[in-house]
């Protein structure tokens, strides 16, 4: 069954046609990535699964239930929760405060401190859980980052770009941090350039290109896949 | 049993991470402080005791602005339309209902309201209309600009309400001050010591109840959306709702300013929501550091006695200075000078056992 369904969805950037018609269906339990060449319109297709763009025409579904027109905060409520590429974590509080202000939503006051605890075992941050988060190092903001997301206990997981950045030591901790939760029964959507990381993690891959879905299946079919390797490098000569 | 518990845990956010100030150093400072200011009727005289009211007048509206601009991220620039709306009201209803019962009191509170609901009105479009960051701080001077050109356009017989008359540029006057019914005889609370301890203990209330609303869950969404809005709205929360009921507590406490300086002089005129005016509660909790309650309301204090002796003492540039003081803060402590000054004795005071240890 499909966690999240989006329907001829089409945006228009004035004369810029982004996304172009996209009908994607995300299925309960897979861990999926989106892949493209820079300008795919990725980035676009997850702004407007989170709210933060308005579609021009289309439908998205969620859990059955129509959310192309529902507020941002109002999706993650719902049990979305996203993980951006540049760390959205918050500089001038210390890393328990920003676990904190992921979790006092929905957790009850009386177990807020030993989630926050778990959680900071989980992401490896209990030593630094005073710091300001503004000084932690790179990965270390990433998993941070990635530990707010899931604080939110989401049912469906968005990454962009989860491995930026990273060491290949941290992109594969990484892998094995979101395996862990796809485990625990959450859905996962990441898009992601680094193909290591894609074959360790993805069941199923989803190429879009000029805003359109251009192939999609295992890793193993993407990979054999000619016309994938054309625009990829077709991309690499224009850059 | 419970009820304890709670009353405790909430006692207990009036330190935390959104304060400067914890444990015994502080606390026992800020009692020194508490009875400093108690005693200090006793030797000083009539004159300067209302002096001192006047100050503590103007915190309220610095409290609020350090709450909506250093908390929460938003400048508002036209605090003063709020000071003015809860003055006006209050002259209105006190002129025309009087003294007695307590009237002043209600004419307070619905004063208090009067801003509030003005804030409400304005913060709904501000906030649901997604206006934000410089737009914010034109609109809200627009607003108090604008109240200011309407209430000196009201010079004529015809600009009453009530027994009020508007009066224009020339003020409204002759409002009776705050008065607290009691047994036997009423309590004015004339610009002298009566005043000074009742706004001084609304004062001390009004600090450590927003100590408590800043280390708060409240307080702690409200420092995350200032610091990453949208990463505020990706945990869950509507953002709009925080900044409006942030916006609304800030003017309130704006409207509470207006009041007791209408009361304090019995005398409240349009110039009090013009520019200047407008300008000045930018600069007390610029300069003092608007990120933290205590800095902003030590440096309102000096900001404000220090304009207050330039003014009197002939410089026709007090203005001037204050433009200056704002521009080197900014330059040189952005965050604050008191704040700058404060951080840096934390620092010096933590470091001094650490080389005793070394």
């Amino acid at each position: 069954m499909a966690i999240l369904e989006t329907r001829a969805l089409n945006k228009w950037f004035g004369g810029l046609h982004v996304t172009g018609g996209v009908d994607f269906a995300l299925q309960r339990g897979e861990i999926h990535c989106l892949i493209g060449p820079n300008g795919a319109g990725k980035s676009t297709l997850f702004r407007l699964i989170l709210g933060e763009h308005l579609p021009t025409s289309g439908q998205i579904l969620y859990e059955g239930n129509d959310i192309t027109k529902a507020k941002s905060f109002e999706r993650i409520r719902r049990g979305i929760s996203v993980k951006f590429q540049v760390p959205g974590i918050f500089k001038a509080l210390s890393v328990r405060q920003n676990l904190q202000i992921a979790l006092q939503h929905h957790c009850p006051p009386a177990e807020l401190d030993g989630e926050i605890d778990r959680l900071l075992e989980f992401l490896k941050l209990t030593e630094a859980r005073h710091q300001l988060a503004g000084n932690l190092s790179h990965g270390q903001k990433q998993w941070l980052e990635i530990g707010m997301a899931v604080g939110l206990k989401p049912r469906l997981l968005l990454l962009d770009e989860p491995t930026a950045g990273m060491t290949p030591d941290e992109t594969a901790a990484t892998g094995e941090m979101v395996q862990a939760l796809n485990r625990d029964g959450v859905t996962v959507l990441a898009v992601e350039h680094d193909m290591a990381f894609v074959r360790q993690i993805a069941h199923k891959v989803t190429v879009l290109h000029f805003g359109k879905i251009f192939a999609q299946g295992t890793i193993n079919e993407i990979v054999a896949d000619e016309r994938v390797a054309a625009i990829y490098l077709g991309d690499a000569t224009h850059a | 049993m419970q009820g304890t518990n709670s009353l405790m845990k909430t006692l207990g956010l009036l330190q935390g991470p959104q304060t400067l100030g914890k444990g015994k150093p502080f606390w026992s400072a800020f009692t020194l402080v508490v009875a400093l200011a108690c005693a200090y009727p006793l030797f000083a005289d009539g004159y300067d005791v209302g002096n001192n009211v006047y100050f503590f007048n103007w915190a309220f509206m610095a409290l609020g602005l350090s709450l909506i601009w250093g908390y929460g991220g938003t400048l508002s620039f036209g605090q003063t339309a709020f000071f003015g709306v809860a003055g006006y009201t209050y002259g209105v209803i006190s002129i025309n209902f009087g003294d007695a019962y307590g009237l002043t009191i209600f004419a307070l509170v619905a004063s208090v309201a009067a801003a509030a609901l003005l804030a409400a009105a304005l913060g709904y479009f501000l906030f649901f209309g997604r206006i934000s960051g410089v737009f914010l701080g034109i609109v809200t001077l627009s607003v108090t600009l604008v109240l200011e050109r309407f209430m000196a356009q009201t010079a004529g017989p015809e600009w009453r309400v009530g027994a009020a008359r508007l009066n224009g540029y020339n003020g409204m006057g002759g409002m009776p001050s705050l008065t607290i019914p009691w047994f036997g005889s009423d309590i004015v609370l004339f610009p002298d010591v009566q005043l000074y301890y009742f706004t001084l203990a609304l004062l001390i209330a009004c600090y450590l109840g927003l100590r408590i609303l800043v280390n708060s869950r409240f307080g702690n969404v409200l420092v995350a959306i200032r610091e990453n809005p949208q990463r505020a709205e990706m945990l869950g929360y509507d953002i709009r709702v925080y900044q409006l009921v942030t916006f609304i507590i800030g003017s309130a406490l704006a409207g509470l300013s207006g009041v007791l300086y209408t009361s304090w002089g019995n005398y409240i005129t349009p110039a009090s929501m013009g520019m200047t005016a407008a300008a000045l509660p930018i600069v007390w909790v610029a300069v003092g550091g608007r990120s933290d309650l205590t800095t902003t309301l030590i440096g309102a204090m000096l900001v404000l006695a220090g304009f207050q002796a330039l003014t009197i003492h002939g410089s026709q540039y007090a203005l001037v200075v204050m433009g200056a003081l704002l521009v080197l803060t900014v330059l040189i402590a952005p965050r604050g000078l008191v704040f700058g000054l404060g951080t840096l004795v934390a620092g010096l005071v933590n470091r001094k056992p650490k080389r005793q240890g070394e």
